[in-house]
C-alpha cells in the first residue's frame, strides 16, 4: 500500500470535480479575516492564488524575489493558451482537451486532474476578457484561434507572441487591486528560504529581503508554493536567469515529496548556442510551427558546406531538403508534439546533418518562405489581385506573417543579426519546461499539510510531457479555480487557530539553519565563483541528463554531481557581506539546491527503465527511434522523499496511475 | 553572422547603498564577443572581478529575452543604450566599437532611487498600477461569456499595442522631467480601449494620475524622448489619449 493517498473523488469522470466541488467546506466571510495566507511566487499561479485569496476575504502575504510580482517569468510565454471553447467550429470539447492534453504527456498524468483543468479551460478566457487582457480578435470582434502542437483542433487564444505577458499582467492587475485594498501584502525582492513546520503542519516561512538583507519570519495557517520550474539546473535554458527551485526544494528537505524529476521539456525551436559566454537561450514560440517548416539539407555535403559558409540554405532546392518531420509525421507533419520534434532534430544533428556553425554543429532550419508565398496569394486574391507578381505575392506574405509573428521575427534579427524574412531562422532544442515537481493530491496539497503547491512547481497535470499552450492554462487554472476552493477545505479546520507566533523553537531553528548556510558561504572564502560551478552542474545534465540518456550516463552523472557539490562547498567564493544586496550570494543558496536536485534527476531517470515523453532512455525505443513505454511496470508517479543530505538516500514512493476513463495506446502522430 | 572579440573600455555608476556617495569606476575587459549581449559582457566583466576578489557590479536582469522589463541601464546616455526597440538584454556587443569607452549608469529619477550600482527602486511604478490600473472584477465562475462582447479589432488591437509595456521605466530615465507619463498613459489606454475597461474609466485615470503625482514623477512637457526610448515603441497618442481621458473625467467627475 502506497502511503500517497491522490485523494480523486469517485464517481464519473465528468461529474468529479463539481460533486467534489459541492461537498467541500467552506470558510465563512467573517471568519476569513482572521486566517493568514503566503503565497510565493507571482507568476500566473502565485498572483492568481494571492489575488483570489484576497479577494475572498483572506490575509494574504505574497512574496517575489524580482523588483516586481509583474516580472515573473510566465511573462515569457509567447504563443498562446488552451481552452476548449469550440469557438472555431472543429469539433473540440472539454472530452477532447482533456484528450490530447493526456496523450500528450504520454500516459503519465492523473485523469481526473487533467479533465479538471480542461473543464476550468473556458472559465479561464472568460475571466481574463473580463480583466481587459487584450486577446487577439477577428474583424468581426471576436477572439481569435490558432493550433499548437499535438492537436488537429484550434484552441489557442493568443495576444500576438506575447500571451504569457498579456496574461500576466492581467493577473497582476488583479493582484494590485488587492495589495490596493489591503487585502495582500507583497514582498518584493524577497527570497523564500525555508519552510517552517509545526506540529507537522505548514506554519510559515524565513525570506530573506535581499535589499536589507534581513532574515524575516512569516507565520501563515497555509502556505502556497508557485514558485515555477527548475530548468535552470542545466545552466542553459529559456528560464529567466533567477528562476529557481528553493523554494520547492526547502519544502521538499522539509517532507514534501518531490515527483517525477527527471521529465523535462526540452523545447525544439529555440535560438542555438552562439558561444562560452552565453547566459540563457531564447525561444521561438511553438506557434510558429504553424507557418514554418522543419528542413535539413537531405545531403550531407550541402551541411558540411553551409557550415563551412559556403553555401546558402536559400541555395538549396526543394527536392534537396528534408523537411523531416513532414517525412516521419505526416498526419501532424510540423506540429508533433515538442518532445517528438526535439529528438527529430536531434537525430538528424547527430546524423550530421545539423547546419550551425558552433562546435556542435547543432542546428535546424525552420523556413517561412512557403507560407510567406502561399499566405501572398491568399492575400492578392482577396485584394482582387488575380495576376500578382512574384514580388506582389512576396510582399503581402511577408506583410501577413508580419502581422502574425512581427515580435517575434524582430527578437530573431536583434540576437542573431539575420532577418528571417530573407533567410530561414536556425533553430535547436533546448531546456525549456520542467513537468516533475512537487508531488500533490488532488487538491493541490503536498504531503507536507498545510503546505499546496501550484503551477509548474507541481508535478500534476502534463504527464512526461507538456503540450504547447497548456502551461499558461494550468497556471491560472491552479490559481483562479482549484487552490480558492481546496485550501478554504483545509482552513476551515483553522478558524480557531488564532494567529499563529513566530517566536516559536521551531521558527528560532529554521531561522537559525537559514543563518547557519549564508554565513558558510560568506566565510567559505574558495577559489572559483558561483556560475563556475553552476555551469560544470549544467554540462553535466545537459549530456548526461538531457534529451537522451542511458545507464551508464545516468551512473556517471550521479557521481560527478555528488563530487561537484563537495567541490562547491567547499571551493566555491562568495563576495560581499549578509546585509546587503548580493546577487553572488542569492547564486550560491539557489545553486546549491540545484546541485541535490540534480543528483535526484539522473536517479529518477535511472530508476525508470522505460522512455515517456521528455524522458528517453535510449536502450529503450522501437525499430524507428520512437519512444518504448513499459506500462507493465512504470504507469506510476514516482515521488521521492528526501531522507538526509546524501540524495543517493532518498527513497521512491509510487502512485498508481489508475486510467479508468480512456484506455492507453502507443502515441501516434504519423 | 561572423562573430569576433573585441577589447572595451568601462566607466560604471558604483554606489553601496542608497544613503552613500556613487562614483564612475573604470574597468577594462578584453575579448568580448560580438556576439554576447551587453548583460553578458557585464556577466564576463564581473567574473573577472570575483576572480580578482573585487566586489562585482549589481545590476538587475531576469528573463533576458526583452519582456520582464527588469533590465534598466543607461548606456551611453541612452535607456537600454544605442539600439532602437530592444532592452539592454537585447542589446548586442555588434553595436560597439573595439577600444570603445562605455559609459553605464543607472535610471537617473527623484522616484526611482538608488539601491545599489545599477540597481533602482521602482516600486513607484507598482503603487500606481495598486491606484486604478485594473478592471474591478473578482475571480469568478460565471463571468459571461468571452465572445459576449464582440470588441472591434481595431481597438482590441491599439489595446494590445499600449499593454505591451513593460514596465521598465526607460520613459522616466530619458524624460528630461523624469516624467511617467507614458507608462501610466499605456494602462489607461489598455483599458479604456476595451469596454470591460470602460465602466471604470474615470476613476482610474483620476486615481492613477493621483498617484503619479504623489510618487514625484515629474510633468510632460511633449518632448517625445519617452516613446523614442521605449524598447516597446509605446505611442505618444497613447499620452494625447490619457489627457483626453484625465480631462473629461475632471470635468465631470462627481
Amino acid at each position: 500500500m502506497s502511503v500517497l493517498d491522490s485523494k480523486i473523488p469517485a464517481g464519473n469522470l465528468a461529474d468529479k470535480w463539481t460533486d467534489y466541488k459541492d461537498h467541500l467546506k467552506l470558510v465563512a466571510p467573517n471568519n476569513r479575516p482572521k486566517i493568514d495566507i503566503i503565497v510565493v511566487g507571482t507568476g500566473l499561479a502565485g498572483a492568481s492564488a494571492a489575488a483570489s485569496l484576497g479577494e475572498m476575504g483572506y490575509n494574504v502575504k505574497a512574496f517575489c524575489f524580482q523588483d516586481s510580482p509583474r516580472r515573473a517569468h510566465s511573462i515569457a510565454a509567447q504563443g498562446g493558451i488552451n481552452a476548449a471553447k469550440n469557438y472555431q467550429n472543429d469539433g473540440d470539447s472539454v472530452y477532447r482537451l482533456f484528450y490530447d492534453t493526456i496523450k500528450g504527456g504520454d500516459y503519465r498524468a492523473r485523469e481526473a486532474n487533467v479533465h479538471r483543468l480542461a473543464e476550468v479551460s473556458g472559465n479561464i478566457i472568460d475571466q481574463c476578457v473580463a480583466q481587459g487582457v487584450p486577446f487577439a480578435r477577428e474583424y468581426g470582434g471576436l477572439l481569435d484561434n490558432r493550433s499548437f502542437g499535438g492537436t488537429q483542433v484550434q484552441r489557442t487564444f493568443y495576444a500576438a507572441g506575447q500571451t504569457g505577458q498579456q496574461l500576466l499582467l492581467g493577473a497582476y492587475s488583479a493582484l494590485s487591486r488587492q495589495i490596493g485594498l489591503g487585502r495582500v501584502q507583497m514582498y518584493n525582492r524577497h527570497e523564500m528560504l525555508d519552510i517552517v513546520k509545526v506540529d507537522g503542519k505548514a506554519r510559515g516561512i524565513i525570506a530573506r529581503n535581499l535589499i536589507t538583507g534581513e532574515i524575516e519570519r512569516h507565520s501563515a495557517h497555509a502556505v502556497i508554493i508557485a514558485s515555477g520550474g527548475y530548468g535552470n539546473v542545466y545552466f542553459l535554458s529559456t528560464n529567466a536567469m533567477g528562476s529557481n527551485v528553493t523554494a520547492s526544494w526547502k519544502v521538499h528537505k522539509k517532507g514534501a515529496f518531490f515527483a517525477n524529476p527527471c521529465y523535462v521539456q526540452i523545447h525544439p525551436t529555440c535560438i542555438p548556442v552562439h558561444g562560452v559566454n552565453q547566459s540563457k537561450l531564447t525561444l521561438m514560440s511553438e506557434s510558429l510551427r504553424n507557418s514554418g517548416r522543419i528542413w535539413v539539407p537531405k545531403k550531407k555535403e550541402d551541411a558540411e558546406a553551409i557550415r563551412a559558409g559556403r553555401m546558402k540554405p536559400t541555395e538549396i532546392s526543394e527536392e534537396n531538403r528534408d523537411y523531416y518531420l513532414e517525412r516521419r509525421y505526416p498526419a501532424f507533419g510540423n506540429l508533433v508534439p515538442r518532445d517528438v520534434a526535439s529528438r527529430a532534430a536531434k537525430e538528424r544533428c547527430d546524423a550530421g546533418f545539423g547546419i550551425e556553425a558552433n562546435e556542435t554543429n547543432e542546428g535546424v532550419y525552420l523556413d517561412f518562405s512557403s507560407e510567406i508565398r502561399s499566405k501572398g496569394k491568399q492575400a492578392a486574391f482577396a485584394k482582387g489581385e488575380h495576376a500578382p507578381s512574384d514580388e506582389r505575392i512576396w510582399q503581402l506574405g511577408k506583410e501577413w506573417v508580419e502581422s502574425k509573428y512581427g515580435n517575434l521575427f524582430q527578437m530573431y534579427e536583434k540576437i542573431t543579426d539575420e532577418n528571417p524574412y530573407e533567410t530561414p531562422m536556425k533553430i535547436y532544442p533546448a531546456v525549456h519546461y520542467t513537468m516533475g515537481g512537487v508531488w500533490v493530491d488532488y487538491n493541490l496539497q503536498s504531503t507536507i499539510p498545510g503546505c499546496f503547491v501550484a503551477g509548474e512547481a507541481n508535478f500534476s497535470d502534463h504527464g512526461a510531457n507538456r503540450l504547447g499552450a497548456s502551461a499558461l492554462m494550468q497556471g491560472l487554472a491552479d490559481g483562479y479555480f482549484v487552490l480558492p476552493y481546496t485550501v478554504s477545505d483545509y482552513l476551515a479546520n483553522e478558524i480557531r487557530t488564532g494567529k499563529i507566533s513566530t517566536d516559536s523553537p521551531e521558527f528560532e531553528q529554521a531561522e537559525n539553519e537559514v543563518r547557519g548556510m549564508i554565513n558558510q558561504f560568506l566565510n567559505n572564502n574558495g577559489n572559483r565563483s558561483v556560475d563556475h560551478f553552476h555551469k560544470r552542474l549544467g554540462h553535466i545534465m545537459w549530456n548526461k541528463v538531457g534529451m537522451a540518456r542511458n545507464e551508464q550516463g545516468l551512473q556517471e552523472a550521479i557521481s560527478e554531481i555528488a563530487a561537484l557539490k563537495e567541490e562547491f562547498r567547499k571551493d566555491v567564493f562568495v563576495p560581499g557581506s549578509a546585509d546587503e544586496l548580493n546577487p553572488e550570494l542569492e547564486k550560491a543558496l539557489r545553486v546549491a539546491d540545484f546541485m541535490d536536485l540534480g543528483q535526484l534527476m539522473a536517479q529518477d531517470a535511472l530508476q525508470r527503465k522505460e522512455s515517456c515523453g521528455g524522458h528517453f532512455r535510449e536502450e529503450y525505443q522501437d525499430a524507428e527511434g520512437e519512444t518504448l513505454r513499459d506500462d507493465e511496470n512504470f504507469k506510476f508517479a514516482g515521488a521521492w522523499e528526501y531522507t538526509g543530505d546524501n540524495i543517493s538516500n532518498s527513497v521512491l514512493h509510487k502512485e498508481e496511475l489508475k486510467y479508468e476513463f480512456i484506455t492507453i495506446a502507443a502515441r501516434n502522430y504519423k | 553572422m561572423a562573430s569576433k572579440n573585441i577589447n572595451i573600455n568601462l566607466k560604471i555608476w558604483r554606489q553601496k547603498n542608497v544613503n552613500s556617495k556613487g562614483s564612475m569606476e573604470t574597468y577594462r575587459l578584453n575579448d568580448v564577443s560580438t556576439d554576447s549581449s551587453f548583460l553578458e559582457m557585464l556577466d564576463q566583466l564581473n567574473e573577472q572581478l570575483i576572480n580578482e576578489r573585487q566586489e562585482p557590479i549589481a545590476f538587475d536582469h531576469d528573463c533576458r529575452e526583452g519582456i520582464c522589463g527588469m533590465c534598466s541601464l543607461f548606456i551611453n546616455g541612452e535607456a537600454h543604450g544605442p539600439d532602437r526597440a530592444v532592452t539592454t538584454c537585447q542589446l548586442h556587443m555588434r553595436k560597439f566599437k573595439n577600444e570603445e569607452t562605455i559609459y553605464v549608469e543607472p535610471w537617473r529619477a527623484k522616484a526611482f532611487p538608488v539601491i545599489k550600482d545599477l540597481v533602482v527602486d521602482r516600486t513607484a511604478f507598482d503603487r500606481i498600477q495598486q491606484a486604478g490600473g485594473f478592471v474591478s472584477v473578482n475571480t469568478s465562475g460565471n463571468t459571461i461569456d468571452a465572445n459576449a462582447i464582440p470588441v472591434p479589432k481595431v481597438d482590441a488591437d491599439k489595446s494590445f499595442e499600449a499593454a505591451t509595456c513593460i514596465g521598465c521605466g526607460a520613459c522616466v530615465a530619458s524624460c528630461v522631467n523624469a516624467s511617467a507619463m507614458l507608462f501610466v498613459s499605456a494602462k489607461v489606454s489598455q483599458l479604456a480601449l476595451l469596454p470591460q475597461g470602460r465602466v471604470e474609466a474615470k476613476q482610474r485615470v483620476l486615481n492613477m494620475v493621483r498617484q503619479m503625482d504623489e510618487e514625484g514623477f515629474g510633468n510632460c512637457t511633449n518632448t517625445g524622448a519617452c516613446a523614442v526610448e521605449c524598447p516597446k515603441e509605446i505611442s505618444l497618442d497613447n499620452i494625447a489619449r490619457m489627457n483626453r481621458e484625465f480631462m473629461s473625467a475632471m470635468v465631470s467627475a462627481e
